[in-house]
């Protein structure tokens, strides 16, 4: 069984899967439960300024999206930071770092864009031995119409700022969480870099209505016949996390910034992926609100399982494995030329492909009156929606035409060397660049 | 001129070389890998989950069947094999719909749980074929402990104990280890040499040594074992079959349910096994519904099997029952055998209605058979052994016999349903428990 401990920016945990910062770190009781589920870390839910607590809503605060079977594909939260006083927080991360050293304890931070606030904060969570702070720029729902969470985090000066008060006023490792609510996620990136953070986790929550209760016309959750925008998070997002972790791990001007990967993380393969896409560790929320702590023992035996398999030794010969493939579209090689084939023995007739192909792709499907359906290589562009709606795995498979075969849809030879958009002869820029 | 069907007496070969490999094929072939994927994804993950409750073993299923949602069977097979060593042979055998899949939230909800034995097999069928053995042992304690008895119970305790370090040795009656599984388990639940493969596999985790045809009571006697040995396992199941004291027992034809199947289990071919064409079985437990299917499978025309109380209190269960109708069993209820006819062999069975309290009804009635199998259930056999209760060993905690030193576990042993699954769980929790005391002297 692989090793999976892992040192994040320092921080050290029995394994890469932390509690991201939501309602499963609320309290001592959710976290100490969660560290005996085996837990390698927690981020504690969102810690704000002393004095009175915020007040949530008192209807409900969750929205979800449902696939077949009702399985939860994505949830939305209109929850506002902890409600609980700061004082009573603080004791209890003390208590719980002192009983669980082996585990990463960081802090999550939301006041406001003033440096005394921030300051006078840090030194009290300082007191209580945690491993670090993660500063909540993501919150797109509540605190954000207060000028805080993700209204800091769509500004980069404002991350970039608040994270030098950070910097200044403590010795903690700094994590700065960012907003998906954004166009250009290397922006708050590279403000957070700026600015001397250690790390970024990303991404929050991401502005969302999950749906519409068509009898009181109103969003849903829906509060007294109101609704308000809340943060969508869950397996739904996790393509969209996958792609800004991906930017900023490719970025030339921000290699090396570690990343704490979030979004929709709900079984090992999730994580390797992040792993793989260059994030040091997950956080995780979603899928324990889902389905309870234990979840992370499947997560632990199949990252394991799969170190093991791949001859990787640690998780860290994982992390950015994938980053190097991720390239611009111009870069990818127009000489692969694959087609669609059928396996008529997997086939179990439903016609899926030929609808979507006739309707809405190429006319590349060919359905014989007996149910035979083949591919038409001349019209086959290799889309691969027929294979993405095929419900037979395995079914329609791509493959690759060896090179020297002739294409039958453009009557070319298929080349052996790589030729991508930047050397085609029907670019004008690259005919400018000759 | 070959049997058939309609051959009367009890012969062999009433069937052709492929019906007979059709029979006996797996009840339930193996799941296919988008079928598991499929079958696992219908798991909830429930929170302290009813099906962990039912199953006699305690196997952590949602977490399992997670793996193996998420493509790991092999750790899902670990999930299973560190509860019960013996979850390959289990998943083919437990009587899954009353004990984890009864349980299971989806039967509540729909009438259809999750398929949890099945997948199981998928998962630990996937880490067995990988070859090697999964388990290391402890560093040697320098402990030898006697097991006597090599089926499920005697094995799952053999390899707890082994995995602790200690030494083992493993005495068994028979020639081939396994007891019921290799004896006594339907064919058609474990076809392919499965229970050999799965004793081979087990004994691949070291320090267990195993001798076959050593008997207790016979050659070895309860006191030398314990003379030489720091623990005594007893996992020697239930050896001596009952008697119905029935006029007419003793004619040709009327033999014992457990050891015809036993002939069938060990039977080279089947086409050389001889079966009545009028076959009448007398139980109403799982022996006796294998009893019936098997000799419906080897071709006999006419099966009918008799239970002197109702439905609702047969043993085998409802979809025991259902699964012999479906093979053609009759099974007739409320009716107890009064009388044996026949001139040398049995020609007949004379049987009175009786009710549910046994009360004779004075209404009788007469069935065709040449061949009667007694499937009344199974008793303790052998002197010398620790104290018992209602028949079997008496237990208190886990397995501790009234000897000091001595356990017992499995069918053998007082309490429990008499299931593979529950002598696997008595057999692992006695080498705890024989591990703790044995650490604990020091
Ligand atoms: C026909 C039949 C079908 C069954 N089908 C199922 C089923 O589908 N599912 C299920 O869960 N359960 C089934 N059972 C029950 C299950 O097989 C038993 O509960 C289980 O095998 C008990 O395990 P055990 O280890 O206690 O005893 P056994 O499997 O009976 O093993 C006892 C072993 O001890 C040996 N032994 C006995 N006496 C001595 C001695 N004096 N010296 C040395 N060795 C000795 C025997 O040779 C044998 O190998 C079935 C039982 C029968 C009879
Ligand atoms: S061992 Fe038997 S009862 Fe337990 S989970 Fe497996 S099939 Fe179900």
């Amino acid at each position: 069984m692989a090793d999976l401990t892992t040192n994040f920016i320092g921080i050290t945990s029995p394994n890469p899967f932390w509690l991201a910062s939501a309602p499963p770190t609320d309290k001592e009781y959710n976290v100490r439960r969660a560290f005996e589920a085996g837990w390698g870390g927690v981020v504690w839910k969102t810690l704000g300024e002393d004095g009175p607590p915020v007040v949530n809503v008192n209807g409900p605060r969750y929205g979800a999206v449902w696939g077949a079977d009702r399985r939860l594909l994505g949830m939305n939260n209109i929850e506002l930071i902890t409600d609980r006083p700061l004082a009573v927080n603080l004791a209890e991360i003390a208590r719980v770092k002192r009983d669980w050293p082996d585990r990463a304890l960081v802090v999550s931070l939301m006041v406001p864009m003033n440096e005394g606030a921030w300051r006078d904060i840090l030194l009290r969570v300082e007191d209580t031995g945690c491993d670090g702070v993660e500063l909540n720029f993501g919150c797109p729902h509540g605190m954000s119409e207060r000028g805080m969470g993700s209204a800091v985090g769509q500004v980069p000066d404002y991350v970039r700022q608040v994270t030098q008060w950070c910097k200044t006023h403590s010795r903690l490792p700094v994590i700065v969480k960012l907003t998906p609510n954004i166009t250009d996620i290397r922006q708050p990136a590279q403000a957070a870099r700026d600015g001397g953070a250690d790390a970024v986790s990303l991404i929050n929550t991401i502005n969302s209505i999950t749906g519409v209760d068509l009898d009181l016309f109103a969003p849903e959750p829906t509060i007294d016949g109101k609704g308000a925008h809340g943060g969508y998070c869950g397996p739904a997002v996790k393509p969209i996390a996958l792609n800004m972790v991906a930017e900023i791990a490719r970025t030339p001007s921000l290699a090396g910034l570690p990343i704490s990967g979030i979004g929709g993380v709900t079984t090992w393969r999730d994580a390797a992926e992040f792993l793989a896409l260059g994030a040091g560790n997950v956080q995780v929320c979603t899928a324990a609100m889902t389905y309870g702590f234990k979840v992370v023992q499947e997560m632990i035996s199949g990252l394991s399982q799969y170190l093991d398999e791949k001859g990787l030794g640690s998780v860290q010969a994982l992390v950015g494995r994938a980053v190097p493939n991720v390239s611009d579209w111009q870069q990818l090689n127009l000489n692969y030329v694959t087609k669609a084939r059928i396996d008529e023995d997997l086939c179990i007739g439903c016609g899926r492909c030929f609808a979507a192909c006739e309707d809405t792709s190429h006319q590349a499907i060919a359905m014989s009156p007996e149910r035979v359906f083949s591919v038409r290589d001349e019209e086959c562009v290799a889309c691969n929606l027929c294979v993405n709606v095929c419900p037979v795995e395995g079914c329609i498979t791509m493959e690759r035409l060896a090179p020297g075969t002739i294409d039958p849809r453009t009557g070319r030879e298929v080349r052996a060397e790589h030729g991508d958009w930047t050397t085609h002869p029907d670019n004008p820029g690259a005919c400018a660049a000759e | 001129m070959a049997a058939n069907a309609l051959t009367p007496g009890i012969v062999a070969g009433r069937l052709s070389p492929r019906d007979y490999a059709t029979n006996f094929t797996d009840l339930h072939p193996p799941l296919d890998p988008h079928e598991a994927q499929v079958a696992a994804d219908r798991c909830y993950f429930c929170h302290d989950a009813p099906c962990i409750a039912a199953c006699p073993t305690a196997i952590d299923i949602p977490l399992f069947i997670r793996q193996i949602a998420t493509g790991t069977p092999e750790a899902a097979a670990m999930t299973i094999f560190s509860q019960n060593i013996l979850g390959g042979m289990c998943a083919r055998v437990c009587p899954t719909e009353t004990l984890c899949e009864e349980a299971c939230v989806r039967e509540t909800a729909e009438g259809q749980p999750v398929r949890i034995g099945q997948l199981q097999r998928h998962a630990t069928d996937r880490l067995m074929a990988a070859g090697g053995h999964p388990f290391t042992r402890a560093a040697p304690t320098g402990r030898r402990v006697a097991v006597v008895g090599a089926g499920p119970a005697g094995l799952a305790c053999a390899h707890r104990l082994a995995m602790k370090g200690h030494e083992v040795v493993i005495l068994d009656a028979r020639q081939r280890p396994g007891g019921l599984n290799e004896y006594g388990i339907a064919a058609y639940k474990t076809p392919g040499g499965f229970a050999q493969a799965e004793v081979d596999w087990l004994l691949r985790i070291g320090g267990i040594t195993m001798r076959t045809g050593v008997m207790l009571g016979r050659d070895v006697t309860l006191a030398d074992l314990r003379a030489e040995h720091d623990a005594v396992f007893l996992g020697i199941g239930l050896g001596g079959v009952g008697t119905l004291g029935t006029p007419g027992e003793d004619r040709d034809g009327v033999a014992d349910a457990v050891g015809f199947i036993a002939d069938l289990r060990q039977a080279a071919d089947l086409a050389a096994l001889p079966v009545g064409r009028d076959v009448v079985v007398i139980g109403g437990g799982m022996t006796a519904i294998d009893a019936a299917v098997q000799a419906r499978l080897l071709g006999a025309l006419n099966v009918t099997l008799v239970y002197r109380r109702s439905r609702e209190r047969m043993n085998a269960s409802r979809y025991e029952q259902d699964l012999a109708a479906s093979k053609g069993v009759h099974i007739i209820t409320n009716a107890q055998p009064v009388a044996i006819h026949g001139n040398g062999a049995v020609r007949e069975v004379e049987f009175e209605y009786v009710d549910d309290d046994l009360t004779p009804t004075g209404v009788r009635f007469r069935l065709a058979a040449d061949q009667v199998l007694r499937a009344i259930g199974q008793r303790l056999a052998g002197d010398d052994l620790p104290a018992l209760a209602q028949g079997r060993i008496a237990v208190t905690g886990a397995g501790r016999s009234s000897l000091p030193g001595v356990w017992a576990g499995g069918d053998c042993a007082a309490g429990g349903e008499d299931l593979t699954v529950t002598a696997v769980a008595e057999g692992r929790d006695a080498a705890e428990d024989i591990h703790a005391t044995l650490m604990a002297e020091g």
